[in-house]
């Protein structure tokens, strides 16, 4: 479903973010992506929706390649989901126009069918009663549900997580974490930037650890927790384990 | 000074200054601030796009007309658009297009100036993940900014923008040098033709002061209703 090879970013010629970073997800499959902070992990997963653009290597969603210049970004991007640290969603507009918005606007859906299936999808994340409200009227909890709720609308093939609990309060971080395992549980293909090593033992195939902008460790769920082959990753566990 | 005030000059007025002199006044303002707002986002829209040429030229323009004092830039359209039409179209006599259409063309380009930095200060202010979040989703760039991005940056700077058109209701006054029948046109007229000029300059001070006044209490009270909650 995505495939990413051999790809180099720099911000500057002196400063490259990711170095030869080459991993796959197949369709179907959870993918967690740790890492300690200033690793590369969120600009990589950046990149597999061209939101990031990178200088070498390439990066294949479904078959189109996101750094070709011809290929239809928006419509590559429509059906690819993307759930954001800071949720992002859009504070002028009700909740249900937040779902509402793409699905009329890109997908083309009559505002009636989006509505229906924004409601379906609130319902889904337990938020139907919310749907009239203003994003700053929820808790941060229940903003980011909403985010994956608006993704969710556009029918996406891959959703795509970038530290999606990292901004919210402790006792709100199971909540989105529920949607995401039942979401991982119902076969979504899912790329998930993340330090919470539950999840990842809950539902994860596979675990990449990078650092320094190298992918240090790419391997299936046991292996990774039952003995990381690196001494970074051996170190990285050690310290978001050990509280 | 004032024993001698004749208020009756000034009622005797009413019609001619409002009917002719405030309908141009509020004519002129509303258009400019209309054509202004649309040219000034395209122009804060064209500095923003990251294609530089596009962005040196806006910046040149905004530059320019920030420079010039406003009475010469009336002025030397109202004189120089007749050959520009002259030129345009090939015409072998310099268009006359009126003093009317003169000024309004004047007052959107040089408001525009005003108005683009206005509106690039509101667009800056949205978080870059706004964007983001939005292409994110499938839309285009002029689907983010038509959607997303301009209607939260006009609701962040509703108020100042309000208040630059406050100021170019005042400015809309400089008119006079084209001899142009706006309000303080219309009262100057009557002031030298009675020989009343305390009276009727001091009532065009009084009009324009309440008018502007209500308009920035209204500003506050508009803020309040249509702020995003946050």
């Amino acid at each position: 479903m995505i495939e990413i090879s051999h790809v180099n970013k720099w911000y500057s010629p002196s400063f490259q973010v990711l170095t030869d970073c080459t991993t796959s997800v197949t369709k179907g499959e959870v993918v967690v992506v740790c890492g300690p902070s200033g690793s590369g992990k969120s600009t990589l997963i950046k990149c597999v929706n061209a939101l990031e653009p990178f200088q070498s290597g390439d990066i294949l969603v479904d078959g189109t390649k996101v750094n070709d210049p011809k290929t239809n970004l928006p419509k590559l991007r429509s059906r690819v989901g993307m759930v954001f640290q800071h949720f992002e969603l859009f504070p002028h507009l009700k909740i249900i126009d937040n779902l509402c918005l793409a699905q009329e606007k890109v997908l083309g859906r009559g505002h009636d069918k989006s509505v229906t299936k924004g409601m379906q999808l609130l319902e889904r994340v337990g938020l139907k009663e919310q749907a009239q409200k203003f994003p700053a009227q929820l808790s941060g909890g229940q903003q980011q549900r909403v985010a994956i709720a608006r993704a969710l609308a556009m029918d996406p093939i891959v959703m795509l997580f970038d530290e999606p609990t990292s901004a919210l309060d402790p006792e709100m971080v199971s909540e989105v974490l529920d949607v995401m395992v039942d979401l991982a549980r119902e076969g979504m293909t899912m790329m998930v930037v993340t330090h919470e090593m539950g999840f990842a033992r809950k539902v994860a195939n596979r675990v990449i650890f990078m650092d320094r902008g190298e992918i240090v460790e790419d391997a299936p769920k046991e292996d990774f927790f039952g003995k990381p082959r690196s001494d970074r990753a051996q170190k990285f566990l050690s310290k978001i384990l050990s509280h | 000074m004032l024993g001698n005030f004749d208020f009756d000059v000034i009622r005797r007025a009413l019609p001619y200054l409002f009917y002719e002199g405030m309908t141009f006044t509020l004519t002129l303002t509303g258009l400019a601030a209309l054509g202004g707002l649309i040219f000034g986002t395209a122009l804060a829209l064209m500095r923003l796009s990251g294609l530089k040429l596009l962005g040196r030229i806006a910046g040149i323009y905004v530059d320019f007309m920030r420079s010039l004092p406003l009475v010469l830039v009336i002025f030397w359209f109202y004189f120089l658009v007749p050959y520009i039409g002259q030129w345009l179209t090939g015409a072998s006599r310099p268009i006359s297009v009126g003093a009317f259409a003169s000024s309004l063309i004047t007052f959107i380009m040089f408001e525009a100036a005003y108005f683009s930095e206005i509106m690039r200060a509101g667009i800056q202010s949205i978080s870059r993940g706004q964007p983001a979040a939005a292409s994110a989703l499938g839309l285009t760039y002029a689907q983010t900014m038509r959607y997303v991005v301009l209607p939260q940056a006009f609701r962040n700077m509703l108020p100042v923008l309000i208040t630059q058109t406050i100021v170019l209701f005042q400015d809309t006054s400089l008119v006079y040098v084209l001899s142009i029948t706006d309000f303080l046109g219309a009262a100057s007229k009557v002031a030298q033709r009675d020989g009343r000029l305390v009276e009727m300059y001091l009532f065009a001070a009084v009009v324009y002061f309440t008018i502007s006044c209500i308009a920035s209490f209204g500003v506050r009270r508009l803020q309040a209703r249509i702020a995003i909650i946050r």
